[in-house]
């Protein structure tokens, strides 16, 4: 591939180097934390060392007389101003600073502000909080037991941990189906705890201008628009005084989507002292107090016939939401989008139903690339499929093969209700094969095994719903999520747009540039980002779920096109024909049959601000917005390979090579899109290797530190392998896909089932993530491990 | 106590408190902010510049250790206006994605590269073992490291708003997709 810069372009998309890099390789950029303003301040979150106690008392007195604290604030001074507690974005509700009890280890109790963060760290040492210890839940498969302790006796009547009851498709149907089937496997699995871990932790800097009003929050935020909302609406502050700047933020993958306690306490610290505060999270305290992700255990059942036909699937989800239920995720289905578990397999008939508890844990649940819980239900069907096929002693690409959605299917209609846009599943399966040389393997494979080697081949097939989304199932606290782009064209004919959704790494500044390029006959370099600040940008929901490109993409590609309708009327007058008799071609409006009688963007845009007679409907410029409200989910899919070896003896796991076929319909920067799936590969490894948040028996979080919490580096990711196959979306502007959690979402199925399959001499059918050296040996005894409860 | 410093060939004679962390004396007092600070625990190597010729997480060195040392940080990597190759290489290659692990990552990168000019990607993933990217999966930071490698000699400027003679294209290589 040929990266270059846009310099000349025309015809934009390809593998353009970013824009954004030229401050990051200079240590230029501005994070969250890089910001200083004149006078600011420092806040530090004292925080709960026991999972579930009652406070009996909070005593400050000794921290408010440390000569550089400026402010101590509790629950219950938030109690008076009735900001004790925020809504949750699963209509639940969340403590801000504990008034009555603290409910998980690392829970928000105080919040001190210094004039530095040494002082302010200093001062948590000196205020005395009196807590009687309750007993806790912990193992979410005991959270509804009778007599099990109730954890949310803040919610008047409160008997027990149960959030929810939520089940979808035809139980009916579905059981017919398995009763009538040659063949039924069910396999217990736990996607457990783990968590998105930025680089970047959270933060916020929040300035309230005592004079004019007006709050300007800084802030590690994937939606800044949303955060302005529920800022309105939390703190009942005017919304047009209210500004949120998203600056470059150091990673996201969903764990900067809520609004925590700390944003909230640096607002109120902020209001009270007059003075711009920040406040930054340790590390610590961004692993064990912020989203979480997965912690679903699943059991799940598949009926096929004997030949290998698959039929049906169900699954019975418990789901451990934590102590809030602050799942950050816009669906009307509260296990987010977990019912699209029927993967990419043409089927019969689906159930699944989930049950949501409280635990004595962190909140969260939705983050990390996830998709809203298409990870839980990819890695559930992915892994059902190889024991299937464990079962019937059938080869794992064979059966997949056999069962996938052909192309003449699409748009399809899943047993559940999603809409798959379009797809040609065999063949993107057949690419990866190929590359992998997938025979060559198995007989590698065979002839390891007679030497007693431990090598497997595991197979991930996944589709994805991304872009939310469709006002019929998504909102965020009743807000639709369509995405606005306003387009703003210069007389010289350079550009800016400004979009509602930010880049955390993605490129935007580049795609974006890139996509409106396209449209217009311009070079990339000429055109502006503008992203990230509410008050530079319209309104849109923010960046998660893989949904930039497929809403916000699609709303810069319609304002372009309007800019581009706009110009016609402009070239038509200049060129004294019928805006219907001219043609874009060539990246101008010239007039059809005459290609000599042309004008560009850049020629129509100084005429329309020009002195000039303007023709009948443009005023003057050639600006304009756009709101694209997304008709459906985009559905990207792919097919992974992973081949690992496994040390008999010690049980460590090595990845030899990774394989990744991806369909993401057309791809604006192919090098941006090879780099997200890299990344995701990676974020795949550690979870199926690696990474757990586990607790113990107190419920002390045994993950509150990267000396604990294991993430992947360059020794663990193998080279990464990439082939593409490129099916368009039928209903994008641009027939673009999301990507962005594509390979988080299929690979950790496809490193599992290599590591099982490794193990298959053993008689291995399964083993819970991650499988760790102590795992994997444990699981080669016959005891596989718990891995929520415990680091193997 | 007071401390004298020399970050990126300039001296500073600062009075600090003793447990100051060099990361926090780079960045609040001398508002180098490219150096960035991620986990306390000397895991992640967002913190990484350069103490002498050595590279340190300097989220577990104290200012009071690099008294009288040099110190060196990604803000000294360009020179006279001319990147350094390994800050090239990153944008060449894609090697960045947030930014954040990305000045850790290029001063580790630099230091390998005075010391073995042409290493082999067993040896960049080896040396930049001990930092943690948590966006691109490591392949094109390897990629970028090589892109360095071969073009030591590079003084080609990123900066896409000067010029026009196409200066910045260049080879990219995007694996075997």
């Amino acid at each position: 591939m040929t990266a270059t810069s846009g310099r000349g372009m025309n015809g934009a998309y390809g593998p353009m180097l970013r824009k954004e890099d030229a401050r990051f390789i200079r240590g230029k950029g501005t994070f969250v934390d890089d910001i200083h303003l004149p006078g600011m301040l420092h806040g530090a979150i004292l925080r709960s060392p026991l999972a579930h106690a009652r406070i009996v008392s909070i005593d400050v007195a000794a921290a408010e007389a440390h000569p550089k604290v400026k402010a101590v604030i509790t629950g219950r001074l938030l109690e008076g101003r009735k900001l004790a507690w925020m809504p949750t974005l699963s209509h639940d509700v969340q403590a801000v600073l504990a008034t009555d009890k603290v409910r998980f280890q690392g829970q928000e109790v105080a919040f001190v502000v210094a004039e530095d963060r040494y002082s302010a760290r200093d001062a948590l040492e000196l205020i005395n909080v009196e807590y009687e210890r309750l007993p806790v839940v912990i193992d979410a498969t005991k959270a509804l037991d009778h007599g099990a302790p109730v954890i949310r006796d803040d919610v008047a009547g409160k008997q027990d941990n149960h959030i929810f009851d939520w089940a979808a498709g035809d139980k009916a149907a579905t059981d017919a189906v398995f009763a009538a089937a040659d063949v039924v496997v069910a396999q217990d699995m736990l996607y457990p705890r783990s968590h998105p871990a930025p680089l970047e932790t959270c933060g916020t800097v929040a300035d309230m201008d005592t004079v004019s009003g007006k709050l300007t929050v800084w802030s590690t935020s994937q939606a800044p628009h949303a955060h302005r909302t529920l800022y309105a609406l939390v703190a009942a502050l005017p919304e047009h005084k209210i500004r949120i700047v998203s600056p470059d933020i150091g990673g996201g993958f969903g764990n900067k989507v809520p609004i925590y306690p700390g944003y909230l306490c640096a607002v109120i610290g902020s209001i009270l002292t007059g003075r711009p505060v920040k406040w930054v999270e340790d590390r610590s305290e961004n692993l064990m107090s912020t989203s979480f992700a997965r912690d679903y255990h699943m059991h799940g059942e598949i009926a096929a016939t004997r030949e290998g036909r698959i039929l049906g699937l169900r699954a019975t989800v418990l789901a451990d939401h934590g102590a809030f239920n602050g799942s950050a995720q816009p669906s009307k289905f509260p296990a987010g989008f977990f019912h699209i578990f029927t993967g990419s397999y043409d089927l019969q008939a689906a159930h699944c139903q989930v049950t949501g508890v409280y635990t004595n844990k962190a909140p969260g649940g939705v983050a990390y690339a996830c998709s809203f819980r298409v990870t839980e239900a990819v890695y559930l069907v992915e892994r059902l499929v190889d024991v299937l096929a464990l079962e019937l002693e059938a080869d794992p690409a064979e059966l997949r093969m056999k069962n996938l959605l052909r192309p003449e299917q699409f748009p399809y209609t899943t047993p559940t209700g999603w809409e798959y846009d379009s797809g040609n599943y065999a063949h993107t399966l057949q690419v990866a094969l190929d590359l992998a040389g997938y025979a060559d393997l198995r007989r590698e494979q065979q002839e390891k095994r007679v030497r007693g080697e431990l090598m497997g081949i595991g197979i991930s097939f996944f589709t994805e719903g991304v872009g939310a989304g469709p006002r019929k199932h998504m909102d965020i606290l009743g807000m639709g999520m369509a995405d606005g782009a306003d387009l703003r064209v210069h007389p010289t004919g350079t550009a800016v747009l400004g979009i509602s959704c930010q880049t955390q790494g993605q490129g935007h500044e580049t795609t974006f540039a890139q996509i409106v390029a396209q449209e217009l006959g311009i070079s990339p370099d000429d055109v502006e980002v503008v992203h990230g600040d509410t008050d530079r940008t319209p309104f849109g929901l923010g960046t998660y779920g893989s949904r930039s490109t497929p809403v916000s993409g699609a709303a810069a590609a319609v304002v372009a096109r309007k800019v581009r309708e706009r110009a016609r009327i402009v070239a038509a007058a200049m060129l004294e024909a019928s805006p219907d008799d001219l043609e874009w071609d060539n990246g101008r409006w010239q007039v059809r049959g005459d290609p000599e009688q042309g004008r560009t963007i850049a020629e129509i845009a100084m005429a329309a601000h020009s002195a000039l007679e303007l023709p009948e409907g443009i005023e003057g410029h050639l600006d304009a917005e756009a709101v694209y409200n997304p008709p459906n989910l985009t559905y990207p899919y792919g097919a992974y390979i992973c081949v690992a070896d496994v040390d008999p003896g010690t049980g460590q796991v090595a990845l030899r090579r990774f394989i990744a076929v991806d369909d993401c319909g057309v791809r604006i920067n192919p090098m941006i899109v090879e780099g997200q799936i890299h990344g995701g590969l990676a974020d795949g490894v550690g979870m199926a290797l690696m990474q757990v948040i586990a607790f113990d028996e107190d419920g002390n979080c045994l993950g509150g530190s990267f000396m604990d919490y294991l993430l992947p580096t360059s020794m663990e990711c193998p080279s990464w392998e990439l082939g593409e196959t490129v099916t368009p979306c039928p209903h994008h502007p641009i027939g673009a896909k999301g990507v962005g959690e594509s390979a988080t979402v299929g690979s950790p199925a496809a490193v599992v089932n290599a590591v099982i399959d490794a193990l298959k001499p053993f008689g291995v059918r399964h083993a819970d993530m991650p499988l760790t050296p102590a795992n994997v040996w444990c699981a080669i005894q016959g005891h596989p491990l718990r891995t929520d409860l415990a680091i193997p | 106590m007071q401390i004298t410093v020399n970050v990126n060939g300039a001296e500073y004679t600062r009075e600090v408190e003793a447990r100051l962390l060099l990361i926090h004396f780079l960045r609040d007092e001398l508002r180098l902010t490219g150096s960035h600070w991620g986990c306390d625990t000397s895991n992640c190597g967002a913190c990484v510049v350069w103490l002498d010729d050595t590279p340190v997480k300097s989220c577990t060195v104290l200012t009071a250790m690099a008294d009288g040392h040099e110190v060196r940080t990604v803000e000294d990597l360009e020179r006279d206006g001319v990147l350094d190759p390994i800050q090239q290489g990153f944008a060449e290659c894609h090697g960045l994605q947030c930014g954040f692990c990305t000045p850790g990552m290029m001063l580790t990168a630099r230091w390998l590269l005075d010391r073995v000019p042409d290493p082999s990607t067993e040896e960049i993933r080896e040396a930049l073992s001990g930092q943690i990217c948590r966006c691109t999966g490591y392949e094109n930071i390897v990629r970028s490291v090589r892109w360095a490698a071969e073009h030591a000699d590079a003084d080609q400027r990123l900066d896409h708003d000067s010029g026009e003679d196409g200066s910045n294209q260049a080879e990219h290589d995007g694996g075997p997709g």
